[in-house]
Formats: structure tokens, C-alpha cells, sequence
């Protein structure tokens, strides 16, 4: 393999790593913020044993979301540096204001959540992990951004052998990036939501805590619930996006080969790449494509053929991820709304065949949120700035294959090792369930309040 | 004053404030299992660096981010050439970040003892690796029409590693005193003993790596065109003394900020001798990457400069007021009480 193909199966490869990690990040810091709060609104001690048990998992995997984030921003000048000569004008910008406007502000009061229960007020506690949460989600809007820009390059020039950034405000408000964010933020509150009603649902089926964990699991359930329902509806705006802009992935996406006008959704579908066709079409919708990429019934849609093969994106992959990403999103709104409704009910630990199942689910928002980064990336191909710069224009020069074999070894062991560890220490620590001693802070609270 | 200086002297001050500050979190992680006497000792010393730590290495990602942004010609070659020495630095803070978490999640020393190879490695190899770059970058890299002619090896090279020697002594003699600073009796003590030493250590390889400067780069040129530049290694040299002295005396707070100071300047002493050149080639300066030649266009330095004006103060105000909540010495009994996170 070359730079090229070793520098994309890296980026693949830490950059879905990473996004294992950070996702849970977003969701996860806002019901550890909405428990605190909880508790210092009403004095309910469980709150705080909530707030201080969701928070230890949620800072084992806050911890690999922040290191394997560095790895983000070095590569694009390690292994992508003509893009980032090329780009960097304009791309370079939102990663910046994201280092200064929101990590900062996240990697400091996260050091104030963790060390400072016994140091500042319970309110100023609380606004600690608000502030990480708002942080942590004004981060995920800026790097968004420029993925936006990636997807949907406005606001620019081609002038002096690169893109220059011409509007600011351009970039700032492309409806691509902040579909893309709503979209990605939403996502990962419903693998936050899955992850506290999963680990609930394991202690709730060992009857250990049952109070608490029924009371974690309602508060996740509700949040599921709305989460859910409202990627799927944010994924058809997002949808309708990309059918207008990026014509070549929403038709990998659902793999049309011909230009239709009042396509049908078929339900059933098998790709032939070879022949340009697909050998199955069955349970049609009529118009249903149609409307699903335009809103309108009659709209036409295009297909792969429309364009030459080499301005095509890999069919197969772009394909079977969306689909999975869409089914799987169905699943969940059914699960949430399902746990939403038992767990507003008595008996929640008596339907044991559901909680089951909310644990095995637990990892099945995880593998929307890749399959979805797929869809995103694989569907942009052949481009890296879609209609501007070709991925295999954007590699390093001074970057050897033998270099980069080291690397993507380095990094597949290095971070092979970190998912180990971490899963090691997740489930170790989400079996234990919750054994803080909290009499510390109590004591602190009370001495404040005198 | 030109936007291109703006950021020029931004990306200095960025590197600066992230050698300063991380600085000590570096010279904390390479010394504390050294002055440990048992796992408490060690215990109580990463909790002074642990709320902390975290915020000193966003100044890194900023610097990066700001490279990238206003120098995007530099950040695709700099980062591209260094490949190597960049890919084990990310390497080494990933391991120390991790190390730093985890340590603490269990309690046999099979464990704690691995993390702690982890926190060592992973601040050792940043602080030497940093100054091995920016020697590197002091002396020029060798670029020319066909790019660039280096390998890990080259790096290498004496005065890449004088540098780096340098700055992993400054970074100790840094956190040594920050640890005398916010620990209390044998701990502070011993912490205290060897800043003493290891200050004798870093004045030689001081006066060597001044010395050697001469010879191995042209950041002088800058000083003999403008005399009055002379100020800043002048005042190096001069807090370097005083860290020094301050120790001596028993005043560590002084000590501690005069280490400050001289690391600021240090950074600075080198940044000014490479003005305009971010990135200067040894083969020919007109491969040079300067900050006129590799800049963002003069509308996105203007973003970016608003956005600097409005933030970087915001941030410098919250992290003081951290810095300020967690003023007071960790003790053991502060880790007894399960009050230590770490």
C-alpha cells in the first residue's frame, strides 16, 4: 500500500476509534449535570450518588475521548498536509476557535467537577459539569463545522493555489454543518441514554439497588425517548441535505443506478456494483425516494449512472451502512418508548425478558454512531473537500508508506490496548454499581450552608 | 503592526504559556515516584498536578490549532517533516494522559506501579522530544526545492538534544519547586533539596546551550540587527539566577515564578531570534517557511485575531480562578480522606 491508502485506513481507524469514546461524552455529561442538579434542587442524597457513580464511568471514557482527540488534530498536518496547505485557510479556523472557545473550557472545569466536591459550593459544583457539558457539545458544533465545510465548502475562493476563506459567517451558519451537528449531538444522547438504561438494566435484573437504578433508568429512558425520535426526524432534514448537495452519496446511499423521476423505496434491496444495477428490488413504496430526498412525490431522482465512475463513491459500504444506521434507528426509538412507558409504571424489575434486552441493546447505538461516520465519509469519496480537492490529491509528500505502516501499527496497538483497559475498568466499575462514600461531601455541603 | 507579526508573536506566546504550565506537569510526572517515600507521598504529589493538568495541555492543542489556522503552509510541513518525533510525542501524551486517569482506579501496586512507568515516559519523552524539535527548528531543517532531507535520526543531532536536555531540566527544576510549593513537610522538603541540585544542572546546560547557540544557528543575527532585543535573554538569564537564589533563600513562591519567567523567556529568546522564520531551511533561506510566506490571508488572521481578543482573556480569567480554588497545600491527609481524586 502507499501513503495514501496507509494515511486513509489510519484516519479510518483513529478517527472511528475516537469516536467511540466521545459520542457517550455528550450525552453522558448531561444527565450527570441534570442528576447533580437534582440533587442540590432537593437535597435527595440519591441524586448525588447518581451524579458520583454515572460520573466515575463517565470520566473513564471522557478520559480516551480527550487523548485520542490530539491524535485528530496532529494527523491532518502529519499525514494530510497538502490539505492542509490547501484547505487550512479556512478549515484551520474552526478547529482553532474550537481549542480556544470550548476545550479549554471543558478540560478546566472537568479538573474543578473531579477534585473540587469538597472545595467550592454545591452550586458552583454543579455549574462545574454544566459547564463541561455545554462545552463537550459546543465543541462537537465546531468541529462539525468544519466537516461541514468538508461536505459543503461555502464561503470560500480558489486564489493563490488554495481555497481562502472569503465569509466567515458563510461557514459559520452552513445548514449542512449544523444538520450535521444536530444530527451527531443527538446520536450521541441516545448512546448515553442506552448506556445508563443498560448498566440500570443489569443491576435492576440482579435486584442490587433497585431504587436507584429504577430512578437512573427512568431519568434515561425519558431522555432516550426524545433523543431518538429526534435524530430520526433531524436524519431526514439531514437526508434531504445531502440529496440536494451531494447527489453522488445520497444515490450510493440508496443505491440508484437510474435517474427516476417518482422513485420508489424499496425496502429490499441488493446491490449488483458490477452491472450497475440492483439484482433485488422488492417491497416497493411507491414515491416514496422521492419524497424522502425532496418532499415531493413526483421529484427526480438521480442515479449513480449520471455521473462518470471515477466521480463515484464506493457503493456497497455507503449502501449497507445507511440502511443498518436507519434500521437500527428505528429500534431505537421502539426501545426507548417502550422503557419510557414501563419504567413510568410500577414493576420495572418484573419484566425481566425487556431489561435483557436493554442491556444486550447497549451497544447497538455505538455501531449507528460508526456506521453513520461511514455513510458520511465513504459517501464523500472520490473527494476529500466534495467538488474541490480529491483525497488522493491530499496525502503528505514528505511522508514515506514505511513511516506510515509504523504509525497505523503503533496506533492499533497502542489504542487495541487502551480499549482493553478501558472496558476493563467500565465494567468493573459499572458492576460494582454505587459504593462512593459520599459522607465527605455531605459534611462539606453542611458546613457550607451554615 | 502587520497581522502576520500579530500571530507571529500569538504563536509565541501560546508555545510559551503551554511550556509554563505544562511544564511543571511534566517535571511533577518525571520526579514524584523519586521523592515518594511511599504510595501516600505519591499520591498526595499527582493530586497537586490533578485538577490542573488537563487545562495546561489545551495551551498545546491552541498552539497547534493556531498554527494550523494562521500558518497553514507551516502546520502541513512541520508537521509532516517531524513526523516521527510528532508521532512519539502524541504517543507519550496519550500514555500520560491515560496513566494520570487510571492510576488510581485500583490499589495493587502491580497496577499503581505500571501507570506510574506511564506518568514517568509519558512526561519525560514530551519534554526532551519539544526540545529536541525546537532545537531543531532553532539550527533550520534541511528544505529545499524537493522538500525536506531529514529523519528521526537526524533530529538527533547535539544540539537538537543539548535543547532538549535543556528543557527537560528546566521542566524539573519547574516542577520540583511546584511541588515544594503545594505539598508540606518531608515531601515540600525533599521536593525542595533537589530543585537545589537540579538548578545547578540546568545553569550549565544554560550557559552550554547559549554558548553552543552561537555557533549551531543564526539567532543571534536578529539581537546584533536590534541590540535592544537584547533585553529578553538578558532577562532569562537573570530570572534563571534568581530561581536560583530564591531557592536558596527559601522563598519558593519567588522561585516558582521567577522559573515561570524564565521559561516564558527562554521560549521567547529563541522565537525572536527566528522572527520572521517559523520554520527556517539550513540549505537555502529561501525555502524558508516565514510568517509571510506561510500565513492564512489577511481576512483570516482578522477572525482569528477577534476571536483571540475575546477568548484567550476569558480563558487566562477562569484558569486563574481554578488555580486560585485549589491554592492550598495537598497533604495526606487530604488523600487519606478520599478527598484526592487520584
Amino acid at each position: 500500500m502507499d501513503t495514501l491508502a496507509l494515511s486513509r485506513l489510519q484516519f479510518a481507524v483513529t478517527s472511528l476509534f475516537h469516536f467511540i469514546f466521545v459520542p457517550l461524552t455528550l450525552g453522558l455529561s448531561i444527565l450527570v449535570a441534570y442528576m447533580e442538579t437534582r440533587y442540590v434542587r432537593t437535597g435527595d442524597e440519591t441524586y448525588l450518588k447518581m451524579a458520583k457513580f454515572w460520573g466515575k464511568l463517565f470520566l473513564i471514557n471522557f478520559a480516551l475521548g480527550i487523548v485520542t482527540g490530539i491524535t485528530m488534530e496532529f494527523q491532518f498536518g502529519m499525514n494530510w498536509a497538502e490539505y492542509s496547505k490547501y484547505v487550512g485557510d479556512i478549515f484551520g479556523a474552526p478547529l482553532a476557535i474550537e481549542a480556544t472557545v470550548a476545550f479549554f473550557l471543558e478540560s478546566t472545569f472537568i479538573g474543578l467537577w473531579v477534585f473540587g466536591w469538597n472545595r467550592v459550593s454545591k452550586g458552583v459544583h454543579s455549574l462545574s459539569i454544566w459547564l463541561v457539558a455545554i462545552a463537550t457539545n459546543l465543541s462537537a458544533l465546531w468541529i462539525l463545522l468544519a466537516n461541514g465545510w468538508m461536505q459543503h465548502p461555502v464561503g470560500y475562493v480558489l486564489r493563490n493555489n488554495r481555497a481562502e476563506m472569503t465569509d466567515f459567517a458563510a461557514m459559520v451558519t452552513n445548514p449542512y454543518g449544523w444538520l450535521k451537528f444536530f444530527h451527531t449531538v443527538l446520536s450521541g444522547y441516545v448512546i448515553a441514554a442506552f448506556f445508563v438504561m443498560g448498566i440500570s438494566a443489569y443491576h435492576l435484573l440482579k435486584k442490587t439497588n433497585p431504587d436507584f437504578f429504577k430512578r437512573s433508568f427512568r431519568i434515561a429512558s425519558a431522555f432516550g425517548l426524545a433523543s431518538s425520535i429526534l435524530v430520526f426526524a433531524v436524519g431526514d432534514f439531514h437526508a434531504k441535505e445531502v440529496a440536494k448537495i451531494q447527489p453522488t452519496k445520497f444515490a450510493a446511499m440508496e443505491s440508484v443506478w437510474n435517474t427516476k423521476a417518482a422513485a420508489d423505496y424499496y425496502l429490499l434491496v441488493v446491490p449488483d456494483t458490477a452491472n450497475e444495477r440492483n439484482s433485488v428490488e422488492a417491497v416497493g413504496i411507491p414515491r416514496l425516494l422521492s419524497f424522502l430526498a425532496f418532499g415531493e412525490g413526483q421529484a427526480q431522482v438521480q442515479g449513480l449512472k449520471d455521473f462518470p465512475k471515477e466521480g463515484r463513491p464506493p457503493v456497497m459500504p455507503t449502501f449497507l451502512s445507511f440502511r443498518a444506521m436507519v434500521a437500527l434507528g428505528t429500534l431505537f426509538v421502539l426501545l426507548s418508548l417502550i422503557a419510557f412507558i414501563i419504567s413510568r409504571r410500577e414493576g420495572l424489575d418484573s419484566h425481566s425478558k425487556f431489561l435483557k434486552i436493554m442491556l444486550y441493546a447497549l451497544p447497538l447505538p455505538y455501531i449507528a454512531g460508526q456506521l453513520g461516520w461511514i455513510v458520511a465519509e465513504v459517501g464523500r469519496q472520490p473527494w476529500i473537500v466534495y467538488g474541490v480537492l480529491k483525497t488522493s490529491d491530499a496525502a503528505s509528500k514528505a511522508v514515506s508508506p514505511l513511516q506510515v505502516w509504523a504509525s497505523l501499527l503503533g496506533f492499533t496497538l497502542l489504542y487495541g490496548f487502551l480499549a482493553i483497559v478501558d472496558i476493563y475498568l467500565l465494567t468493573r466499575t459499572a458492576r460494582k454499581g454505587p459504593d462512593e462514600d459520599i459522607s465527605a461531601i455531605l459534611k462539606h455541603a453542611r458546613v457550607q450552608e451554615v | 503592526m502587520e497581522f502576520q507579526v500579530i500571530w507571529f508573536i500569538l504563536w509565541a506566546v501560546l508555545w510559551a504559556v503551554y511550556f509554563m504550565l505544562d511544564g511543571f506537569d511534566f517535571g511533577a510526572g518525571m520526579l514524584y515516584r523519586f521523592i515518594a517515600k511511599d504510595e501516600t507521598q505519591k499520591r498526595v504529589m499527582l493530586n497537586t498536578i490533578g485538577p490542573v493538568w488537563d487545562g495546561n495541555e489545551v495551551w498545546l492543542i491552541t498552539a497547534g490549532g493556531a498554527t494550523f489556522a494562521a500558518f497553514p503552509t507551516t502546520y502541513a510541513y512541520m508537521f509532516s517533516y517531524l513526523y516521527s518525533a510528532l508521532l512519539l510525542v502524541l504517543f507519550s501524551l496519550i500514555i500520560r494522559g491515560i496513566s494520570l486517569e487510571f492510576r488510581g482506579k485500583s490499589e495493587s501496586p502491580s497496577w499503581t506501579g505500571r501507570w506510574d512507568t506511564g506518568i514517568f515516559l509519558g512526561s519525560l519523552l514530551p519534554a526532551l522530544l519539544f526540545g529536541v524539535a525546537f532545537g531543531n527548528i532553532f539550527q533550520g531543517l534541511p528544505i529545499d526545492a524537493a522538500g525536506y532531507h531529514g529523519s528521526l535520526l537526524y533530529l538527533l543531532n547535539p544540539y537538537g538534544l543539548l535543547t532538549g536536555v535543556l528543557f527537560v531540566l528546566l521542566f524539573l527544576v519547574h516542577g520540583s519547586l511546584w511541588i515544594t510549593l503545594k505539598t508540606a513537610d518531608t515531601i515540600s522538603e525533599n521536593a525542595a533539596g533537589i530543585a537545589k541540585k537540579l538548578w545547578i544542572a540546568l545553569l550549565v546546560v544554560a550557559v552550554a546551550f547559549l554558548v553552543y547557540t552561537y555557533f549551531a544557528t543564526h539567532l543571534y543575527q536578529n539581537y546584533l540587527e536590534n541590540p535592544v532585543l537584547l533585553i529578553v535573554p538578558v532577562l532569562a538569564v537573570l530570572s534563571l539566577l534568581a530561581t536560583g537564589v530564591f531557592s536558596a533563600r527559601g522563598a519558593y513562591l519567588k522561585a516558582f515564578f521567577a522559573s515561570c519567567l524564565t521559561i516564558v523567556l527562554v521560549t521567547f529568546t529563541g522565537v525572536i531570534g527566528l522572527y520572521p522564520n517559523l520554520i527556517p531551511s539550513s540549505l537555502d533561506p529561501n525555502y524558508s517557511l516565514t510568517a509571510f510566506n506561510s500565513s492564512s490571508s489577511i481576512y483570516t488572521l482578522k477572525i482569528m485575531t477577534v476571536v483571540a481578543l475575546i477568548f484567550v482573556p476569558i480563558v487566562i480569567a477562569y484558569q486563574i480562578w481554578i488555580y486560585r480554588i485549589f491554592r492550598h497545600k495537598t497533604t495526606e491527609l487530604d488523600v487519606a480522606a478520599g478527598k484526592g481524586a487520584y
